[in-house]
């Protein structure tokens, strides 16, 4: 008897420790500075998915601890990273809104014995830096390469390809440019303006002289979007005819409605738009409406962070708690469920997030407002740009 | 041909919502010696008046405008009785760790209240759309922008040459002690001419508002560039600060056109000639 109890009293104890942890994940974007916005999305997500989910995995409390990176700064994102692991015991690194900070990051991860699931950073050769990466965004050649099959559809042959001179408009040209002469098009000029274009009158002029029946953009989201697409109309380019492709970066819901009339019917193919249309991304919407306040300024960033910290959660249960980096990410390697965008899985390979890429158009709905309204669906797309590395 | 008459249509509208913004910021650097670091902020006080007043109160293009105008001068004359006033005359540092500090607390502010998404100035019907110049078109609202740069050249060059409160402007930036023993009251004349420069932002803010979208790191993000106009044409002249925008607008417009690979290396690069070999810029005036 008094053994039995002994062992019941042995077994509370263990059992009270173990509700007595906190696990922490450390998460790293821009919360203050121009890209402020797409960090507080980042929180949205979050904490939609913790207020839906709950703050608890088994009897582990998550807390979640941010760190601010306001610009591109690989330096201050690793310091900030190996603050999070040695002085604050972070087990998860997440977060990254831009590729040099991610990267930066990769090389500490195996000895922290930290995995990172990243919610936004879209180049594809992240995950290829490390076997603890994980990643629940998007990458460009994802996102472009089929809007290439959609301009061929629509009987545009001959296209423009006009990018911003960075990184990711580098990949978004050359996704479209292999897609889009995959399917017989033909890329008539690959013109790469610099990121501090303000005036995109020249730039339109060009397009116009070279006879191409439509023009691919890619710009980052943001004050110079709303500049190329006014431009693109002011300048007679919609009322000559001349479509416009491009990857939803471009027409993102918090800048839809300073763009407004400007963009109807621009068609653009993404992994997500706010209005996707289904009962997981209702109840999203409406818990991450109101964890930023006001829901005119949710955008992408919020559901790459929300399915992050599903990830999260998921390598929590397989590891019991325990911090094992490689047990983590094996668990959720193939990992598929039902995300406010639709249906999508992690590959088991890549690590990277496999789902469907939409078709959208810009309408307006009943009350006035703008949004990507859905209009077709390429289903379960993997990341072509993975493939473009070897 | 066609080339060139296009670039030049580009150029002449890029320089002139330039000139519209910089010229305010001439005028306090060349004629009040502050180097005003928030002179950006103010033009995006104006904006967001505008894009309130318009958007928001559904009042009309006109009436925006004006508001933007007096709205931030209304909000400017406490700074400049309050903070402006300690730094005149004082060296260059302190007025840049002093206005930077300022644009930063307006950027935050702004970000509070307006919060960080783009916003607009809706155009009336008269301003949208595009006229027809036989060889290509060009938007209603870019020939507003020039015809608004060349009024508000005229008006200043009048102001400043032409009028009594010119002469005592004159006066007492030469020789603030002595025109104030002539009995010129020169805190006043300064409160009015920086109230004149920051009336100028908030109009620029307004009227490129379509080419430079207002958003709360506006302030900065244009800064080197109306910093670049000035010190190329020269600060505190009016002439030289129309020369400097259609040269520079002329230049970007060009490059991007033809070369956009280079990005704007020819911007900068005209710019580093014409400082070389003008160091007080076009216009500026040799020795004080």
């Amino acid at each position: 008897m008094k053994r039995t109890i002994l062992a019941a009293l042995a077994a509370l104890t263990i059992a009270g420790a173990a509700q007595a942890d906190t696990i922490k994940i450390g998460v790293i974007g821009p919360f203050s500075g121009p890209f402020a916005l797409q960090g507080k999305n980042f929180k949205a997500g979050i904490d939609a998915y913790m207020a839906l989910n709950g703050s608890k995995v088994g009897d582990d409390d998550i807390e979640v601890i941010y760190r601010d990176v306001p610009q591109p700064d690989p330096a201050q994102s690793k310091a900030l990273a190996q603050e999070l692991v040695v002085k604050e015991g972070v087990q998860y690194l997440a977060g990254f809104y831009f590729t040099p900070d991610a990267m930066a990051v990769t090389p500490l991860l195996e000895q922290a014995n930290v995995p990172l699931v990243i919610m936004n950073a879209a180049t594809s050769a992240i995950v290829t830096k490390s076997p603890l990466v994980v990643r629940t965004s998007f990458t460009l050649w994802q996102t472009s390469t089929p809007i290439a099959k959609v301009a061929r559809d629509a009987g545009v042959s001959k296209v423009i390809s006009v990018v911003s001179d960075y990184g990711p408009g580098v990949d978004a040209e050359n996704a479209f440019k292999k897609g889009f002469e995959a399917v017989g098009g033909q890329i008539v000029e690959a013109i790469r303006m610099p990121l501090a274009t303000n005036d995109f009158s020249p730039i339109m002029q060009r397009v116009k002289d070279s006879g191409a029946e439509g023009v691919f953009a890619f710009l980052p989201s943001g004050p110079t979007t709303l500049g190329f697409v006014k431009s693109f109309n002011e300048n007679g380019l919609k009322g000559a005819g001349i479509k416009f492709f491009a990857p939803g970066d471009l027409t993102q819901e918090s800048d839809l409605p300073a763009l407004g009339e400007a963009a109807l019917g621009i068609q653009t193919t993404f992994h997500y738009a706010v209005s996707h249309d289904s009962p997981e991304n209702k109840a999203f919407v409406e818990a991450a409406g109101k964890a930023i306040g006001n829901p005119a300024e949710l955008s992408f960033p919020s559901v790459g962070a929300y399915d992050g910290m599903h990830v999260i959660y998921k390598m929590i249960e397989a590891t019991g708690g325990e911090q094992d980096a490689q047990k983590a990410v094996d668990a959720v390697k193939g990992l598929s469920w039902t995300s406010p965008r639709g249906p999508v899985s992690i590959d088991p390979e890549s690590r990277h997030i496999t789902q469907n890429i939409y078709l959208r158009e810009v309408a307006k709905a009943e009350d006035g407002t703008y949004y990507n309204k859905e209009i077709a669906t390429f289903e379960k797309q993997g990341d072509p740009g993975l493939g473009a590395l070897k | 041909m066609q080339t060139v008459f296009s670039i030049a249509v580009d150029a002449l509208a890029y320089g002139m919502v330039l000139f519209v913004i910089s010229i305010g910021l001439s005028a306090t650097m060349g004629l009040m010696r502050v180097v005003n670091l928030a002179h950006g902020a103010f033009a995006m006080i104006g904006g967001y008046i505008a894009s309130y007043a318009a958007r928001d109160l559904g009042l009309g293009y006109g009436v925006a405008v004006l508001l933007a105008i007096f709205g931030t001068i209304v909000i400017a004359v406490p700074i400049e009785r309050l903070l402006y006033r300690r730094i005149y005359g004082a060296s260059e540092l302190t007025q840049v760790l002093m206005t930077i500090g300022i644009t930063f607390c307006i950027i935050g502010i702004a970000n509070y209240v307006f919060g960080p998404t783009l916003k607009t100035v809706p155009l009336p019907p008269s301003l949208q759309g595009s006229v027809d110049l036989g060889f290509r078109s060009i938007a209603t609202h870019r020939i507003f922008a020039i015809l608004c740069g060349l009024t508000v050249a005229a008006a200043l060059w009048y102001l400043i040459e032409r009028t009594g409160f010119g002469v005592k402007l004159r006066a007492a930036v030469d020789n603030a002690a002595m025109a104030a023993a002539l009995g010129v009251r020169t805190q006043i004349v300064y409160a009015v001419s920086f109230a004149v420069a920051v009336g100028l932002a908030a109009l620029g803010g307004v009227v490129g508002a379509e080419l430079l979208p207002v958003e709360p790191y506006y302030a900065l993000r244009y800064m080197v560039t109306f910093l670049v106009v000035v010190s190329v044409g020269g600060a505190g002249s009016i002439p030289g600060a129309l020369i400097a925008c259609l040269l520079l607008g002329g230049i970007d417009t060009a490059g991007r056109y033809l070369v956009p690979e280079f990005g704007e290396f020819f911007f900068y690069l005209a710019v580093i000639a014409i400082v070389c070999v003008f160091p007080r810029g076009l216009a500026g005036r040799t020795g004080s």
